[in-house]
């Protein structure tokens, strides 16, 4: 994964995979912490304590399809050598929270990339799930929710070309808000 | 743009939506851990793009996970209502867009981007 906002479609998508209906996303920047964090609690089906100690193994997936996990690992390695690391809690039945940190001037941390982007295809892709998303940066914010959205757009399916091209500028514009900021 | 502005601008396009059983072209992108990391969210945006410049309303985008051929994404499934399925390899943003053009509205599969071993390959 090139940068943070890769490893947090990644996560996301595993969060879908387990059946979540409801995903919340917080990514946090603090400069006078100097700290850059991000946050993402599921609803989904969890983990058992077995699963979760062998998360960090890349020979450990639940897939079929192919036996090597990635996702995590790199996440972790990413984390580690910024000042940083990943947080990991989950229980059977009660979802998933992952937690990543850094510090925000750390050379070696992953660049942030195309948040917009992230959320878009979030949201383009998974319309039945509900999804809180909220960016703050040194005290402002941009946020986006399903709810939200469909408070507005009414049932309309998010991923036909139409409706996806007015989200995906809406989504840019709040982020670039927050960018010139 | 405001969530307001996001509202009458969907107001004013009117539905756009085609019924499942009536879509020309079902697309799948397939976006595991392998397809995020080699591209695929860039091959998502670029043919919802190209759909949406070209005015083309009877194709759905879908995803999928993993399928074990990691070595292969980011991969592109495409589906017609008749016929039989193509699957692209190696896609980006590009490819995608040429795909949108050629496969989906001229209805001739893009060979060089098809899969080794599947259909014609010339």
């Amino acid at each position: 994964m090139e940068d943070l906002s890769l490893h947090i479609l990644d996560i996301v998508q595993n969060s879908i995979r387990a059946g979540a209906t409801k995903v919340q996303i917080d990514v946090e920047e603090d400069a006078a912490a100097n700290r850059l964090r991000f946050v993402i609690v599921d609803d989904g089906c969890g983990m058992t304590e077995e699963q979760l100690a062998k998360l960090h193994d890349p020979f450990f997936t639940t897939r079929s399809t192919r036996r090597v996990g990635l996702g995590i690992p790199l996440l972790k390695q990413g984390a580690e050598q910024a000042g940083g690391g990943v947080t990991i809690t989950s229980r059977p039945g009660a979802g998933t929270t992952v937690e990543a940190c850094y510090e925000l001037d750390n050379i070696d941390r992953p660049p942030l990339g195309d948040l917009a982007a992230t959320v878009w295809t979030l949201l383009v892709l998974n319309d039945n799930v509900l999804f809180e998303y909220r960016h703050t940066r040194d005290g402002r914010e941009f946020d986006v929710s399903t709810a939200q959205l469909r408070h507005n757009l009414g049932t309309r399916k998010f991923s036909t070309p139409k409706l996806a091209a007015a989200l995906r500028q809406y989504v840019a514009d709040g982020e670039a808000r927050l960018a010139a900021a | 743009m405001k969530l307001e502005d996001l509202r009458k601008m969907v107001e004013k396009e009117g539905p756009d939506e085609v019924p499942e059983g009536e879509a020309r072209f079902r697309v799948t992108v397939g976006m595991g851990t392998c397809g995020i990391a080699a591209g695929a969210r860039e091959v998502l945006s670029a043919l919802l793009d190209e759909l949406e410049k070209r005015g083309v309303a009877d194709v759905i985008v879908t995803q999928a996970g993993c399928r074990g051929m990691c070595d292969r994404e980011p991969l592109v499934y495409v589906e017609p209502k008749e016929g039989a399925a193509v699957t692209y390899e190696h896609m980006d943003g590009g490819k995608a867009r040429e795909v949108v053009v050629r496969h989906l509205i001229g209805g001739e599969a893009v060979a060089a981007y098809q899969i080794a071993g599947e259909g014609p390959k010339d």
